[in-house]
C-alpha cells in the first residue's frame, strides 16, 4: 500500500497545497471536539432522514451512509482540467446516442462492432428515429472517476441512465457548513448548493414544444420503499416540483397528466428515477406497476420530455465503456482528455485467455452489473472464488470484462487514531441542456471505510465525504 | 396539488391526532383504575371501546387486564391503531408527502417517530408510564406546533387541518358514545351530583377539566357537560368547534372551484342537524342515538372528502 498516492500527503509526505488550509485548522483542533462533531453529523443525518432503504430487509430499516468529516479537496486548476474532460465525454455520449438511434455512422465506419449494439439489452428499438426534445438524451450524468496519481484521473464508469447521489453531495456540504463554518471562511470553496435550481432550469430548457412558457416539471419515483426514495423527495422538494408515482399519472388527450385535487394536469418534463424497463407497461415490462401505460407513445409524438431519455443505457454499458476512447474521438474529433481504465473484453478469445491466466491480479465485472455486486477482486479473492469465477467466465464470456487492479488514491478519514488513509472515488454530476453542459464543481466522494478496502459502495460499507473545489 | 399528497397529509394528521388521543385515554384509564380500589380492571373495557379497538383486543387476548390493555394500546404489533402504530403511519405518510412539508415539520415528525420507537421498544413499566405518555404527547404537540408555525396557509395546510379535526371530532363523539350513561339525566335524581370520578374521567380524557371549571363552575351537571363537549365553540375538542373548523377548511378549499362542494354541504348538514339545538333537545332525541348517527356522519364526510379531492384513482 506504500506506493498509493495520498491526495493530502502526496507520495513524499508533504502536505499538498490544496489541503494546507484544512491541515492548519485540523492541527489546531481538539480531537475530542471533532469526535463529538462526527457524532453530531450522524444525528443531523438521522433527523433530516438522509437515509437509504436496504433491499430485502424489514421495510422499516433505513440506514445512514456513514459520513466522514475530512473533506476531499481539489485545487481549481486540477478541477478545471477534469471538468473539461468530463464535458468532452458527456458531449460524446450524447452524440453517440443520437447516432446509434438514427444513422449509426459509427457502426458503418467500423469503429464499434455491430453486435455490440445488436446484442445489447439496453438498446431500445422504440427509440429508433425518435429525436428527444431539444436533442438531449442524458440530462443528468454521473461520471465515476478514480485517481491514481498527481492529476491522473481515470473514468471507471459512466452513469447515463438515472445516476444517484447528488442529494448526498448537497447534504454533505450543508452538514459541513453547519458544523465547521470557520473552515469555509478560511478556504474559498466553490458552491454546489445551486444544483437543484440548475437542474430545474436545465430540465425546463429541454421541455417539448407542447409546453407553455413555464414548463411543468415532476419527479417520478418508484415509491417510498425504493432505496433512493430520500433522494427523489429531496430533489423534488429543492426544485419545488411535484414528486409523483406511476399511479398518480395517466395519459389524457395525448399528454401525460398527474392527478391533482382539482383534476388532471399535464406534465411537460418528467425526471424519472424509474428504469426503462418499468417505464411503460404497454411498451416494455407488462408487469410494471411503477410506470405509466402509454407514456412512450406520448413521448414519441413530442408530448413530454423524459429525463434521461429511454435507451441511454446503451452508452454506459461496461462493454461499450471499453470503446469510449474511440467514441470520444469519433464524435468530437479530439483526443480524449480523460483516460479509460484498460479493459479486456472477455467476449474476445485472446482477451479471455489473458484474463483466465491472470485472474488473481484482475478485477472482473459483469457487463450489466452495478452496485459492486457480482464482481471479483482478484487479489482479495480466495481460491474457491477464483475457481468459481473461472467457470462463470468460460460459460458466458461475453457477460464479463476485466480490468487491472489500480492503485487507487487515498484521502485521510478521521479515524479513532486520528487521520488514516482510505481509498476513494469521485462521482461528479453533469447537467446537459440543449445549449450547453454544466459540471457541478466537485461531486460525491465515496470512501471505503475499511482499511485497505477498494469497495466504496454504500451497500457494502462505504461512506461519503464532502468534496471541495477551491477557488484558485 | 396531487390527490395522493392530499391523502397523505390528511392521514398523517389523523394518525397523529389519534396517537395523542389514545395516549390521553391511557392516562385517564390509569387514573380511574387507581381510584377504583375494589375493581381496578373494570375501567379498561370502556377505554378499549373509546379507542374503538375492543373487538380486536378480545380477538387477541382472553382477559381485560391493565397490563395487557396498556401494552395493546401503546405498542402491540397486532393493533395498527396503537400509539406506536399511529406514529409509524404518520411518519410513513410524512415521507410520502415530504415535499409538501417544511423541514421543521418533517424533522418534528421524524423525531417523534424515533423517540416513540425507542421508548416503546419494550413493555412500559407502570413506573415509567406517566413519563412515557407525557413524552409522547409532547412529541405530537411539537409536530402540531411546527405545522402552525412554519407551514404556508394554503391547500396543503387545509388538508392537514381537515385530518386533525375529523379525527378529533370522531374521538370526542366516541367518548360520548361510550360514556353517555354517565351523563344521562334520567338515571339521576334532579339535583344530585353524578359520579364525580366518572365525569372527571371524561373531561380529563379530552384535556378539558380546567376549561370546564373555569367556565361552568365546579359542581357539574350532565346538561352542562354535554353542552360543553358538544356545543361549546370555545372548547377545542368539542364537536361544534371541530365541525366549525372543518367547515372553514372546506370553504377555503372550495374557493375557485366552479361546482359547489358536496363535502361542504355535508358538514353544514351535520351542524344544522345535530349541533344547532339546545341540550334539552339532544336529550329528548337521545344522546346515544345521536352519537351513533354523528359517528356515521363523520365517516361519510371523510369518505366524501377522499372522493371529491381525488385522494385515489
Amino acid at each position: 500500500m506504500t506506493e498509493c498516492f495520498d491526495e493530502m500527503w502526496g507520495r513524499d509526505g508533504v502536505c499538498r497545497s490544496a489541503y494546507r488550509g484544512f491541515h492548519d485548522w485540523f492541527t489546531g483542533e481538539d480531537p475530542r471536539r471533532l469526535r463529538a462533531k462526527q457524532r453530531e453529523a450522524e444525528e443531523i443525518f438521522r433527523l433530516t432522514g438522509i437515509t437509504f432503504n436496504v433491499y430485502g430487509r424489514d421495510a422499516a430499516e433505513e440506514r445512514l451512509i456513514p459520513f466522514d468529516i475530512v473533506p476531499r479537496i481539489m485545487s481549481g486548476s486540477e478541477w478545471n482540467r477534469l471538468a473539461r474532460g468530463i464535458e468532452q465525454r458527456v458531449r460524446a455520449i450524447n452524440a453517440f446516442l443520437q447516432d446509434i438511434y438514427h444513422k449509426q455512422e459509427i457502426l458503418k465506419a467500423g469503429r464499434i462492432p455491430q453486435e455490440m449494439i445488436a446484442r445489447n439489452d439496453a438498446f431500445l428499438p422504440h427509440m429508433i428515429g425518435v429525436r428527444p426534445p431539444g436533442g438531449v438524451y442524458t440530462h443528468i450524468v454521473g461520471i465515476d472517476l478514480v485517481c491514481t496519481g498527481e492529476g491522473e484521473f481515470h473514468v471507471l464508469e459512466d452513469n447515463a441512465r438515472t445516476p444517484s447521489g447528488m442529494s448526498y453531495m448537497l447534504e454533505n456540504r450543508e452538514t459541513m457548513l453547519q458544523m465547521f463554518p470557520e473552515l469555509f471562511s478560511r478556504n474559498r470553496v466553490q458552491a454546489v448548493q445551486n444544483y437543484p435550481a440548475n437542474l430545474r432550469r436545465s430540465l425546463a430548457a429541454s421541455a417539448p414544444p407542447a409546453a407553455g412558457p413555464d414548463p411543468v416539471v415532476a419527479v417520478l419515483t418508484p415509491g417510498i420503499y425504493n432505496s433512493a426514495y430520500f433522494e427523489h423527495a429531496f430533489l423534488a422538494d429543492k426544485m419545488g416540483v411535484d414528486l409523483v408515482e406511476g399511479h398518480d399519472l395517466r395519459v389524457i388527450d395525448g399528454r401525460v397528466a398527474m392527478r391533482t385535487t382539482r383534476g388532471y394536469r399535464p406534465i411537460d418534463v418528467l425526471y424519472r428515477r424509474v428504469d426503462d424497463d418499468f417505464l411503460d407497461p404497454l411498451n416494455f415490462n407488462p408487469e410494471s406497476q411503477l410506470g405509466v401505460p402509454g407514456i412512450m407513445d406520448v413521448y414519441r409524438t413530442g408530448g413530454i420530455t423524459i429525463a434521461n431519455a429511454p435507451g441511454t443505457g446503451v452508452s454506459d454499458d461496461k462493454a461499450i465503456y471499453s470503446y469510449m476512447p474511440e467514441i470520444v474521438e469519433f464524435y468530437t474529433g479530439e483526443r480524449p482528455i480523460l483516460q479509460n481504465v484498460p479493459t479486456w473484453r472477455c467476449s474476445e478469445p485472446d482477451s479471455l485467455a489473458y484474463v483466465l491466466d491472470n485472474l488473481g491480479d484482475l478485477v472482473v465485472k459483469e457487463v450489466h452489473g452495478s452496485g459492486g455486486y457480482g464482481m471479483l477482486v482478484g487479489p482479495a479473492a480466495t481460491k474457491k472464488d477464483l475457481a468459481a469465477f473461472r467457470r462463470k467466465l468460460k460459460a458466458r464470456p461475453a457477460n464479463y470484462i476485466a480490468q487491472p487492479t489500480l492503485s487507487l488514491s487515498t484521502v485521510p478519514i478521521f479515524a479513532r487514531s486520528g487521520l488514516a488513509p482510505r481509498h476513494v472515488d469521485l462521482r461528479p454530476f453533469v447537467l446537459v441542456r440543449p445549449d450547453g453542459i454544466r459540471v457541478t464543481p466537485g461531486g460525491l466522494t465515496r470512501v471505503a471505510l475499511k482499511k485497505g478496502s477498494l469497495v466504496v459502495n454504500s451497500s457494502q460499507g462505504g461512506g461519503t465525504k464532502d468534496t471541495w473545489v477551491l477557488e484558485d | 396539488m396531487l390527490g395522493k399528497t392530499a391523502n397523505g397529509l390528511f392521514w398523517m394528521y389523523r394518525s397523529l391526532e389519534r396517537a395523542e388521543h389514545t395516549a390521553r385515554l391511557i392516562e385517564t384509564g390509569q387514573r380511574l383504575a387507581l381510584t377504583r380500589l375494589n375493581d381496578p380492571d373494570a375501567e379498561w373495557r370502556p377505554v378499549l371501546q373509546s379507542a374503538s379497538v375492543l373487538q380486536a383486543y378480545l380477538a387477541n387476548n382472553e382477559t381485560v387486564t391493565r397490563e395487557a390493555v396498556i401494552d395493546w394500546l401503546l405498542r402491540s404489533r397486532d393493533n395498527p391503531g396503537s400509539v406506536l402504530g399511529c406514529i409509524e403511519q404518520a411518519r410513513m405518510n410524512a415521507r410520502m408527502v415530504r415535499t409538501a412539508l417544511t423541514g421543521d415539520v418533517w424533522e418534528a415528525v421524524n423525531a417523534a417517530y424515533m423517540q416513540a420507537r425507542q421508548m416503546l421498544a419494550r413493555k412500559v413499566s407502570e413506573r415509567d408510564l406517566p413519563e412515557v405518555l407525557r413524552a409522547l404527547r409532547q412529541q405530537t404537540s411539537l409536530v402540531r406546533g411546527m405545522t402552525q408555525g412554519s407551514m404556508m396557509r394554503d391547500e396543503i395546510y387545509e388538508f392537514a387541518r381537515l385530518g386533525t379535526y375529523i379525527e378529533r371530532a370522531d374521538n370526542t363523539a366516541r367518548i360520548l358514545d361510550v360514556k353517555y350513561y354517565v351523563l344521562l339525566p334520567s338515571t339521576l335524581a334532579v339535583g344530585s351530583s353524578i359520579d364525580n370520578v366518572q365525569w372527571e374521567g371524561v373531561l380529563r380524557s379530552l384535556s378539558a377539566e380546567g376549561g370546564f371549571r373555569m367556565h361552568y363552575g365546579s359542581s357539574p351537571a350532565p346538561r352542562e357537560i354535554t353542552h360543553f363537549l358538544m356545543l361549546d365553540k370555545r372548547m377545542p375538542r368539542s364537536l361544534a368547534f371541530c365541525t366549525d373548523k372543518i367547515r372553514e377548511n372546506l370553504t377555503y378549499l372550495n374557493r375557485g372551484y366552479r361546482q359547489p362542494s358536496e363535502s361542504l354541504r355535508l358538514v353544514c348538514h351535520i351542524e344544522q342537524q345535530y349541533l344547532s339545538h339546545d341540550v334539552d333537545r339532544i336529550f329528548e332525541y337521545g344522546l346515544h342515538e345521536m352519537m351513533v348517527e354523528l359517528l356515521g356522519a363523520f365517516a361519510s364526510l371523510a369518505h366524501q372528502i377522499e372522493t371529491e379531492y381525488r385522494f385515489h384513482e
